[in-house]
């Protein structure tokens, strides 16, 4: 199974790698969600959606159904 | 001398502090207007700067980038693609936050495109120091090519300087800062090659855009440089990459950040708010504590402003000279204009509470905490800002929807926002409220016409959930469901942004509103002092004669005269006409006068019950209230106001449509009139229902 946003667990960190461009609205590519940028997932709603992440510095929160878009490499520590 | 104004245009992200730069430049000397058309606002302020230039400022909706994805963020683009639109700016001011720098910039690589000279504001710098910030400001200046303006609309540091700079604009740079057309150098290569006359960056928004440009019809352009709407996205993207990877090389020598030093209050905090318990116990504190301060802070000025307005009104009859005109002032305009005045207390505190919400960053978190729940029903998290500042408007709530990715779900908000308890609800809610709760304390803190008033408003917040969720059952519209949600660093509300924002929104519901309930009161006052007929002519006569056999004393006569002459005047004829219909539900025909009168504004209730009982009343030292309280029915001897006739009111009011305002704004942001048509049937449909069955069961 591949590592999406979605897979993350709270506090973790990883590298954008790859998305499906046509599920993943500009705006979210303007705030910074880009290959190559990191995203934190920094708090998860109560009920576990929406997503609270840290995108190369915007905090911005997205739904589930975006975050299992986007693929991600998790940062090892 | 008479120098043309220069424009300036403040353009940014939301959440960078445009306004409180706005605020600082043009103090309270602004117009707020909206675009023709269209409701976006639209303001415009004044500002001297150095050296006796003037400049009109103008406060642009705020806009993560160039590509727009509302009705508001175009306004932005179609201003800045045309040259010959008054306003369009001489100078433009990108202000940014010092700490979403990199983000920020990339509308200002955008704007820089467009070829307008551009100043950069770094606004919020005097945070730099707390979060480990540093900036090389030649060095960013040289790659930018612009000029920096370091500020703090919050301290009110770096204004001066930066009006100093704005004076300079003629010798500011509006060369773009990269080339971003080297992302399919053939595809823009033939472009430039077609339309060699017209600027590129112009070309690829109007191919990617659904704006209009004026030389050049969009078809033309479309057709010879059409690309699937997948291919331009990627082009965007690739557009969007490029930018960033200018951005990040400049900043990596413009910018150091000591992460050691940073102190982050942010994560604390957030993991408080957006709790899974506390977080909404917090919600429902803050919601109980802004309904409780509203009802309680605000009676003293509005008793005041209602005693005020009575001897007013009883000065006016007694100074005047006695004849038509003195009764249209004394019984028509002054307790028109009072029954708009009384509003100001209440109205003022919604607006101060809701404006201090947005500008902590508060309402965010609150948007993502409700997202999951709030979908159940078929809305948004960001359903909860308008039905939250529904409270104080519906027509700017649903405005508010606009940033609702989702049709279905927008159109769903839209539908059940006017179920929110709207200010123009409260003055009919309070007045009632005070003549049928009583004004006692429960366990010894809670008020009780406090907690009616939290109650219809719970009410209010109910039917609207639950109108959405059977709405979400009927409604066929599938769409990609998107959400984005910035998160913005808390911030302490400015007292002078959150004073412009109450002052401005007050004004404008007061002078709006005020105008037609004005209008209503002299119209009524005509309807009720006027009749037809030897009813209403020989009322005297006939009184007279009734009550021969048992004469009454002066003042029982007058009354009884005065009721009379009422009862059989245009406007008693027109409210005993619809008599049958409302007294099931408890109402006597004054106050079917009333329901009448403030179809297309709910506010004028109020006022209506004001004038009707001042016409013919020859005591106006009372106020509308001890008036109200007197009431009684002729027939039974009951009181009209009592409990059971109060709450089926109070029913009939929380969820009848009447604002014609909502409805037309509805009809704009849907584009048909079958959903506010919809609105109007199903809400008053339902409000006559529930207040029949009210009052049948508590009479």
């Amino acid at each position: 199974m591949q590592t999406t946003i979605h897979s993350l667990k709270k506090g973790e960190k990883a590298i954008i790698k790859d998305f499906d461009i046509d599920a993943v609205p500009l705006k979210l590519l303007e705030m910074g969600c880009l290959p190559g940028n990191q995203v934190e997932l920094l708090q998860i709603a109560p009920f576990g959606d929406p997503l609270y992440l840290n995108v190369n510095g915007s905090h911005v929160a997205i739904r589930i159904e975006t975050a299992r878009q986007i693929e991600v490499e998790k940062i090892k520590r | 001398m008479s120098l043309k104004n220069i424009n300036v245009a403040l353009i940014g992200n939301p959440n960078v502090g445009k306004t409180s730069v706005f605020n600082q430049l043009t103090g309270l000397n602004q117009q707020v207007g909206n675009y023709p058309g269209i409701t976006v606002e639209k303001k415009i302020g004044f500002c001297k700067l150095p050296t006796n230039i003037k400049a009109n400022i103008l406060d642009l909706p705020g806009t993560y980038s160039l590509n727009a994805s509302s009705i508001d963020e175009s306004v932005v683009i179609e201003l800045l693609l045309n040259k010959k639109d008054r306003l369009y700016p001489d100078v433009a001011l990108v202000v940014t936050d010092v700490e979403n720098l990199k983000r920020n910039l990339l509308l200002f690589t955008q704007i820089k495109d467009l070829e307008i000279p551009t100043i950069l504001v770094i606004n919020m710098a005097d945070r730099m120091k707390h979060k480990g910030i540093s900036l090389d400001i030649p060095y960013l200046e040289e790659h930018l090519k612009t000029k920096i303006a370091l500020i703090s609309s919050r301290k009110g540091y770096g204004i001066e300087e930066l009006k100093k700079l704005i004076v300079t604009y003629k010798s500011i740079s509006s060369e773009p800062c990269l080339n971003a057309s080297s992302i399919d150098p053939e595809y823009f290569d033939g472009l430039r090659a077609t339309f060699p006359n017209q600027l590129l960056y112009k070309l690829w928004l109007v191919i990617t855009q659904d704006v209009n440009f004026l030389n050049l019809e969009r078809k033309e352009i479309k057709n010879s440089y059409t690309k699937s709407h997948s291919d331009l996205k990627r082009l965007q993207q690739k557009e969007t990459i490029k930018r960033y990877q200018f951005i990040n090389d400049v900043l990596k020598q413009g910018l150091q950040v000591d992460a050691s030093i940073a102190k982050d209050f942010r994560s604390v905090l957030d993991r408080i708010l957006t709790h899974k318990i506390w977080g909404y116990v917090i919600f429902f504190v803050i919601l109980f504590g802004i309904f409780q301060s509203i009802f309680v802070w605000s009676k003293v000025p509005m008793d005041f402003i209602d005693t005020t307005f009575a001897s007013l009104s009883s000065l006016a009859s007694q100074k005047l000279p006695a004849g038509v005109l003195t009764n249209l002032i004394a019984q028509g305009i002054i307790p028109g204009i009072g029954g708009i005045l009384i509003f100001i207390p209440q109205i003022a505190f919604l607006f101060l509470f809701i404006s201090i919400l947005e500008e902590s960053g508060y309402m965010s978190r609150v948007v993502f905490l409700m997202d999951k729940i709030m979908r159940k029903f078929g809305l948004s998290g960001k359903s909860v800002v308008p039905l939250i500042s529904g409270t104080a408007c519906a027509i700017p709530a649903i405005m508010a929807t606009r940033n609702i990715e989702n049709w279905k779900e927008r159109l769903i908000t839209i539908l059940v926002t006017p179920f929110t308890t709207c200010s123009a609800r409260l003055p009919v809610y309070a007045i009632i409220i005070a003549l049928v709760i009583p004004d006692e304390r429960l366990f010894g803190i809670i008020n009780m016409q406090g907690l009616t008033l939290m109650l219809l408003y719970l009410l209010g917040f109910g039917m609207a959930i639950f109108s959405a969720y059977i709405l979400n059952k009927i409604l066929e519209i599938k769409g990609k469901t998107y959400f984005i949600v910035e998160m913005p660093n808390y911030k302490l509300p400015l007292f002078k942004n959150v004073a412009i924002n109450v002052i401005e929104k007050t004004k404008a519901f007061i002078f709006g509103a005020g105008k037609i309930i004005l209008a209503i009161s002299i119209v009524l006052w005509f309807l009720a002092s006027y009749g037809p007929g030897k009813q209403f002519k020989n009322a005297e006569t006939i009184i007279i004669e009734k009550t021969k056999s048992n004469p009454l004393s002066k003042t029982a006569l007058d009354n009884a005269i005065a009721s009379q002459k009422l009862e059989n005047s245009y406007i008693g004829i027109m409210g005993k006409a619809i008599e049958p219909a409302i007294s099931p539900l408890g109402y006597d025909w004054k106050i079917g006068i009333a329901i009448i009168s403030s179809f297309a504004a709910r506010e004028v209730f109020v006022g209506t019950l004001a004038t009707i009982y001042s016409v013919g009343d020859s005591d106006n030292e009372n106020t509308i209230k001890n008036k109200m309280q007197a009431e009684i029915n002729p027939e039974t001897g009951a009181k009209i106001f009592n409990f059971a006739s109060g709450i089926s009111l109070l029913l009939f009011y929380a969820f009848a449509m009447q604002c014609a305002s909502t409805l037309a704004i509805t009809k704009k942001e849907t584009n048909t009139w079958k959903w506010p048509l919809g609105q109007l049937i199903f809400m008053s449909g339902l409000a006559y229902l529930v207040a029949l069955i009210a009052y049948q069961l508590l009479k």
